[in-house]
């Protein structure tokens, strides 16, 4: 139901209230102008809100009410991976041990971390069938920058500075352009053919000397298996080029079968995805990569090594593309990972990758009576249908999208792969039972009958949320980005 | 073995083979080919149950020392500070961390909301009109900032100047994102602890897109911000600061100052220093550059019925519509510590924020005349925020060896950043040091300083 606002913080916010109290130190009282310069103290203060710790709460609580996660609901958004976040992960990653150290304390005093990361390391490596892994970078897109730097750097102590293009299929994630617009490459487009796969004889035609690498998830984001793959894998590696493995949709392949074996030579893996760390609302996420052996010279510092059972960092790597972020990662993120590997083991990882795939073709063919299903062979963790029949009753794939709203669901991804007309992407993840995804079929085929014989029903949803359909254009024309705190205390007199 | 996150039955499962036509789930991979399939069993470390696996965890934490059970003077761009207790209440409402971005924005206006505000209160803190959603850390923020301003004058500028005094692992992360750009990093000299602002002056040029320090800077005392904006202002670069959020508390805003864009890290609000990650980067800049801005932006605006909303907003600039065009890569952010961040600076609020900040500056002032009268000697003699550097004549690793003995982690080793700083201490005393806890270290480095002598 529609809900009246809930005000900012900064409206309710009055002179006076705290939520805070600092400990008692005894340090002796002295004047801030006897210890700064006058033109470096602030005059003005930040107008940060002033509440009691009651109304923090009760604001924040509020606002949690006015939010959806995976434990709220149903959350098939397509190449998100939105399965059960596990608690017990929230509470090893808080241990003091862990949410406690600083990231330059000696390595004598952190060994528990160092030992936590090394056996990520090769629990990972293991997984995807690389030979080492690093840590470091934060998420997947920069995962997909630093693997592109490693090979930038492999072909230029090669004396292959002419491969200055990156290859990427027509359906992949917008970060691999951009990432490959980061690293410093052109990017190059290969088409997908009508079985939803790379097309072959194009990908042939734009390899090339100039090809520095091709930036591939497998399965592809139509959920579909790139069964060329040992194919496209000797078109590259024969023309010099390298192969980077998007691990975004990792989940279907666990114990299946792995990146390495399939003649990729670097891959980064989504941790906050496959691995459980939890989205937050949109991060902080964790983006390992791993590399075969002719790339780990190249490898970010600092790398983390063990000798007898002691670990270590090795800083003196000088082929190494350098830093890509502070410290050592994300390390909270790999911590709630790390935790997740060591409740399913691998038999538990193997199921995992079963039951998704399961639980995607099952939803599929349930589905498929009542939507254009592009294309129709099993799919693996995802697949997408298309709105092209609802479209020509009127109604839009973000139509629908809005009506899942009404009936508790999120909605999956939608307009994505851009290569399917009115695209709706679904994702299930192996953590949801037969019975949720029966239920959300159910509620699907009732939109599909909705479209049909009340179509405005459908137009004009959601009905029921706090509010309805936003002005995003009105957003874009004019931002406005932040709250005008001064006009507020003009209000408030 | 059962798995308590794999609902499926047996009996569901031949239900839903039944459903898809085949006989097996290994039917639903024969498309993957035969000579790449993975046989056998995975060589991982086997599964444990939910007791066992929190033993094993607690075994691998307790292994660490934590700084909680010590008195540590570890700064050097990750903090620890009193964290209110309701922002982790804040943090596990499942409603926050099991969300993904804010894409549905009809069922998200509690995040979109939360982020609105943290955009607020960065850009408040700052002193700049309009803040992102959040970035990797405050580094990447910084190359970032780097990027968006070679990105300007139509990319024709291709060299960043950049000061000596900036966190070294920033720098680091700088020169590792020039790469790709092509950009030319130069490094303006330390003098007695700051920017050398003749040198900066010399090194800024026609094709300087933009001027990069930190404030305060990674030795802890403040920059003459004033200075580098004429600098900058000559060639018409742009000003970027990397600051301390909660130094901000009490030092007059980069903004006020002109800077172009302030970046850095929120990790001194409510975020656990978490063996270095994750952290929260945060990027506030001006009006003029907010269709370069990297990363996600919160815009406020209205239903059909006029009630306000929020939304991911601006988007044209993101990965996901411009692809290889977009301002940046980043996808994924820091939405959760962003978050954690905003609970903090509204538990400390308006007043909070200022006490915590005037708390560090008087601390670590009283420890520095402390050691003033010890004998120990202050290597820069300019103000400090909540650092600053001492000199022990002797290797720094040798020092904390014996301060630790004492339950004390002591500061950072500059000998890592040079070898002429060897033997040079970056001491780091927040709002948590007790004057007896200063008192007690002070003796301590005066004997460790003396055994020398």
């Amino acid at each position: 139901m529609k809900q009246p606002n809930q005000p900012l913080i900064f409206e309710q916010s009055r002179p006076g209230r705290v939520a805070y109290s600092l400990p008692e130190t005894n340090i002796p009282e002295q004047s801030l102008s006897d210890i700064l310069p006058g033109a470096n103290i602030r005059e003005e203060e930040p107008a940060l809100p002033e509440v009691s710790e009651l109304q923090l709460m009760r604001h924040y609580t509020a606002l949690s009410n006015r939010n959806y996660g995976v434990d709220s609901g149903f959350y098939p958004l397509g190449s998100c991976t939105m399965k059960y976040n596990p608690k017990i992960n929230e509470e090893t990653a808080r241990m003091a041990g862990f949410a406690a150290t600083h990231p330059y304390q000696p390595e004598a005093q952190v060994q528990g971390n160092l030992e936590m990361m090394y056996d990520l390391q090769q629990a990972l490596a293991e997984i995807t069938g690389m030979d080492e892994v690093t840590l470091q970078p934060a998420a997947g897109a920069q995962g997909e920058w630093t693997g592109l730097m490693l090979i930038r750097a492999l072909h230029e102590a090669n004396g292959e500075t002419g491969r200055t293009e990156v290859i990427v299929p027509d359906s992949a994630h917008g970060t691999n352009p951009a990432s490959a617009t980061v690293a410093g490459f052109d990017h190059v487009t290969v088409r997908t053919d009508e079985r939803g796969l790379v097309d072959l004889e194009h990908l042939k035609e734009v390899t090339g000397e100039k090809t520095a690498a091709l930036m591939l998830t497998n399965p592809n984001t139509l959920g579909l298996f790139e069964e060329d793959i040992m194919e496209m894998a000797d078109t590259i590696h024969q023309a010099g080029g390298r192969l980077y493995y998007d691990g975004a949709n990792s989940n279907a392949i666990m114990g299946i079968t792995r990146p390495g074996d399939m003649g990729f030579d670097v891959v980064h893996l989504n941790l906050h995805k496959t691995f459980t760390g939890p989205h937050g609302g949109g991060g902080p996420g964790s983006g390992p990569v791993g590399v075969k052996k002719e790339l780990i010279p190249y490898l970010p510092g600092p790398v983390l090594t063990k000798e007898n059972d002691t670990y270590y960092w090795d800083k003196d790597r000088p082929h190494s593309i350098g830093r890509v972020k502070p410290y050592y990662g994300n390390f909270g993120i790999n911590v709630r990972a790390y935790t997740y590997i060591r409740t399913m083991g691998a038999e538990g990882l193997k199921k995992v990758s079963e039951y998704a795939v399961l639980n995607a073709n099952y939803l599929m063919r349930r589905l498929e009576p009542y939507f254009d299903l592009p294309y129709g062979r099993h799919c693996k963790h995802e697949f997408v249908i298309s709105g092209r029949r609802q479209k020509k009753l009127g109604v839009r794939t973000l139509d629908m999208a809005k009506r899942l709203l009404d009936y508790g669901y999120h909605p999956p991804t939608i307009y994505f792969p851009i290569n399917v007309e009115e695209c709706m992407m679904i994702e299930p993840t192996e953590t949801e039972a037969k019975e949720t995804l029966d239920a959300f079929a159910d509620a699907m085929i009732g939109i599909a009958k909705e479209a049909e014989e009340d179509p405005e029903m459908v137009q004009e949803a959601p009905h029921t949320t706090v509010v309805g359909r936003l002005d995003e254009t009105l957003a874009a024309r004019k931002p406005v980005l932040t709250y005008n705190t001064e006009t507020s205390l003009k209000s408030m007199k | 073995m059962d798995y308590r996150y794999l609902p499926v039955t047996g009996e569901d499962k031949e239900e839903m083979l039944k459903t898809i036509g085949v006989e097996s789930v290994g039917e639903l991979f024969e498309d993957v080919p035969e000579n790449i399939r993975f046989s056998g069993e995975m060589n991982l470390p086997k599964a444990l149950g939910e007791t066992d696996l929190l033993k094993e965890m607690k075994r691998l934490s307790d292994r660490n020392t934590n700084v909680q059970d010590c008195v540590s003077y570890l700064g050097a761009g990750v903090y620890e500070h009193y964290i209110p207790t309701v922002v982790d209440h804040v943090l596990r409402r499942s409603e926050f961390y099991t969300a993904y971005t804010p894409y549905q924005p009809e069922i998200s206006q509690g995040e979109l909301q939360a982020i609105f505000e943290f955009q607020t209160m960065v850009s408040e803190l700052t002193g700049m009109d309009i803040a992102n959603s959040s970035m990797y850390d405050g580094p990447t923020a910084l190359a970032e900032a780097a990027l968006m301003a070679a990105s300007e004058n139509r990319g024709k500028r291709r060299t960043i100047v950049v000061s000596e005094t900036v966190h070294p692992e920033a720098l680091d992360v700088l020169k590792t994102y020039a790469v790709g750009p092509g950009l030319t990093v130069k490094i303006v000299p330390e003098k007695d602890g700051r920017t050398d602002l003749g040198k900066l002056e010399d090194m800024i040029d026609a094709d300087t897109a933009g001027v990069i320090v930190q404030y305060p800077n990674f030795y802890g005392t403040i920059e003459d911000l004033a200075a580098v904006r004429q600098a900058a202002d000559k060639e018409n670069s742009l000003m970027i600061v990397s600051a301390n959020p909660l130094a901000l508390g009490v030092l007059t805003p980069p903004g006020h100052f002109g800077a172009d864009i302030v970046a850095g890290d929120a990790q001194p609000l409510g975020i656990p220093i978490q063996f270095g990650g994750p952290h929260c980067g945060f990027f506030a800049t001006t009006k003029k550059h907010i269709r370069k801005v990297p990363g996600r932006l919160v815009g406020q605006t209205e239903d059909e019925d006029g009630s306000r909303g929020y939304v991911l907003t601006l988007q044209a600039r993101e990965q996901h519509i411009r692809r290889d065009k977009a301002t940046s890569n980043i996808c994924s952010n820091q939405a959760l510590n962003a978050l954690a961040a905003s609970v903090a600076m509204t538990a400390l609020g308006k007043k909070g924020l200022k006490e915590t900040a005037e708390r560090n500056v008087k601390s670590a002032h009283f420890f520095k005349q402390l050691l003033k009268q010890k004998g120990i000697q202050l290597v820069h003699e300019s103000p400090s925020f909540n650092e600053f550097v001492i000199n022990l004549g002797r290797p720094v690793a040798e020092v904390n060896e014996q301060l630790f003995k004492q339950g004390i982690i002591g500061g950072y080793d500059l000998g890592e950043v040079s070898a002429d700083k060897n033997g040079q201490m970056l001491v780091c005393v927040t709002e948590l040091r007790t004057r007896e806890q200063l008192e007690t270290f002070a003796k301590h480095l005066e004997v460790l300083v003396h055994e020398t002598a």
